[in-house]
């Protein structure tokens, strides 16, 4: 683990990727972009250096380093305006950076649950209907796909009648027919409740474990993450940290306060910065001092 | 008479899975734009002298093609390009005609169609479009589904959304191109659009839904043309009129069993 954060982020030291030669506040300013020394992780699904992206004279993405393994569950967090759409989609190869390059791994096959999937109730189709509109999924396929996500039920209704969260599982059972080795959900849990989203979240673990893909989780939530997450990388355009989240299940005070069974499914994330956003999103150097109460801000300032 | 009967029925075949398509993309305004175009398209066959046919359809497919780059574009909302372009393409393809030395051209025929002048010769060409359309649309079926269901999701899972995109709206303006000389400019969309409309509520799987705005749009144009020549009403119009009140009755129909 303390391989892998070493190897994409700078979190752990404060530093982007850049040269630490010229002392500690160089590399905080977004013009001071020195090259990433890492080299692609070929042994990733996914393995991006140096991602960068502006538009409209705003940088979206800023010299972004990412790996993404088997089996591991990685959560994205950063506030709104941070670029995590932006980047999954460059990851996916829906958008193309301006810098940087990602590379993926030869036979991979991502499963994509978008952030709004207003499947238009425009089309006549049932649920299983458009399950197997992908590729020739047989029928029993589509059932077993359904039953694995709690959807069964659903299997002969039209998808404009469904609910918002049984799209979300429907969407979710549409990533699962390709046998991704590659998960990729934009901010599932935006709207859900507390315990849907436990139960989503237990989900998610559950497939991880049987299928043993990789996942990629975009969450708005700045400090509770999935407890199974195995990394969590924080993005304000440039990743700004990253770590291991901490199990709540140990917290007794959390678990008063809420289920004991559901907190099982939460952990917290402790952000380690040296540095602070403002509004616009730029970021500026700030003392030793201070890294640790930027993390009990909320807002811009990550 | 007969004539104009194959050349409806022919024309209701053709446009029901690609009027289908635009209901469920929403595209409407954006065929209309292309349709409108289509009379600068027969000021071009006829100033060129000719085939009028191949002339709009030649105009509709470029400037389909030019609305799907300006789609992809971010600077200004596909909407008001729409706006601009549908109105400006009929006024610019009005004056071209009337400056076109010659005979004087009938205008209305060009505008709501003129369906009882069907020659066998346009008989000919409906039936070559139709051919490819409906083959190229069965052969894109799937793909075509999946971009409209969701195109992201169609995107990130492998469909060269593109590419399918670009055919799609070349069969698109070749069915306007064709279907013009029964309906005219400016009803040519509504007989892709109506029938599937009033299809939508009745159908549980998108191809029921492609068979059964192809049977409304058929028993329309043989009602229409009944219509036409018992109250000798203009054909094409009077075919757009039965159309319309059978999705007014479905629409209600739908709505009133929502209620319960």
């Amino acid at each position: 683990m303390g391989d892998r954060e070493g190897r994409i982020s700078p979190g752990a030291e404060g530093v982007h990727g850049h040269s630490r030669a010229q002392g500690h506040d160089l590399s905080c300013r977004p013009d001071a972009r020195a090259k990433s020394v890492h080299p692609f992780d070929p042994g990733a699904l996914i393995s991006a250096r140096g991602l960068g992206m502006s538009r409209n004279g705003r940088d979206l993405l800023n010299d972004v380093d990412l790996d993404i393994f088997e089996r591991e569950i990685v959560t994205l967090i950063g506030p709104n305006g941070a670029g995590k759409t932006t980047l999954v989609r460059v990851l996916l190869g829906l958008e193309k950076p301006d810098s940087g390059e990602v590379r993926r791994c030869k036979d991979l096959r991502v499963g994509y649950v978008p952030q709004r999937f207003d499947i238009d109730s425009v089309i006549p189709m049932t649920v299983a209907r458009f399950l197997m509109l992908g590729g020739h999924e047989p029928p029993e396929r589509v059932t077993a796909i359904l039953s694995e996500v709690d959807a069964s039920y659903t299997r002969d209704q039209q998808i404009a009648e469904l609910s918002g969260g049984e799209l979300q599982r429907i969407v979710l059972a549409c990533a699962l027919l390709r046998t991704p080795n590659l998960l990729v959900l934009d901010e599932p849990v935006q709207g859900v409740d507390y315990t849907g989203e436990a139960e989503l979240y237990n989900l998610i673990g559950r497939l991880r474990d049987t299928h043993g893909f990789g996942v990629l989780l975009v969450s708005h939530d700045l400090h509770i993450v999935m407890a199974k997450s195995d990394r969590v990388i924080c993005l304000n355009r440039h990743v700004c940290c990253s770590g291991m989240p901490e199990t709540v299940a140990q917290h007794p005070a959390y678990v008063r306060l809420f289920d004991a069974e559901a907190a099982r499914a939460f952990a917290v994330y402790r952000h380690h910065h040296d540095h602070s956003h403002d509004i616009a999103g730029h970021a500026h150097p700030v003392g030793e001092g201070d890294a640790e109460d930027t993390s009990a801000q909320g807002g811009s300032r990550v | 008479m007969v004539r104009a009967l194959i050349a409806g029925l022919g024309l209701a075949i053709i446009a029901a899975p690609l009027g289908c398509f635009v209901v469920w993309q929403r595209m409407a305004y954006f065929g209309e734009t292309v349709a409108q175009a289509g009379l600068i398209g027969v000021a071009l066959g006829l100033a060129l002298q000719m085939n009028l046919t191949l002339g709009v359809m030649l105009i509709a497919i470029v400037i389909a093609c030019l609305l799907l780059w300006f789609s992809r574009q971010k600077a200004v909302p596909l909407d008001s390009i729409l706006g601009l372009l549908h109105h400006a393409a009929l006024a610019s393809g009005v004056i071209a005609i009337s400056m076109i030395g010659g005979p004087p051209v009938d205008l209305i025929g060009f505008l709501f169609g003129d369906v009882f002048a069907i020659t066998r010769e346009d008989l000919v060409w409906i039936f070559a479009g139709g051919c490819i359309v409906l083959a190229v649309v069965a052969w894109l079926w799937q793909p075509l589904l999946r971009l409209a269901v969701h195109e992201e999701l169609a995107a990130a899972e492998g469909v060269d959304r593109e590419r399918v995109r670009t055919v799609f709206i070349i069969l698109l303006a070749v069915a306007i191109a064709v279907a013009m000389k029964i309906v005219g400019i400016l009803l040519v969309m509504a007989f892709l659009v109506v029938p599937a409309v009033a299809a939508r509520p009745l159908a549980g799987t998108p191809e029921r839904m492609v068979v059964l705005t192809a049977s409304i749009a058929a028993g329309s144009v043989l009602a229409g043309l009944w219509l036409s020549a018992t109250v000798d009403s203009p054909g094409g119009p009077s075919i757009v009129i039965v159309m319309s009140a059978v999705a007014g009755l479905s629409l209600t129909l739908a709505a009133l069993k929502r209620r319960h």
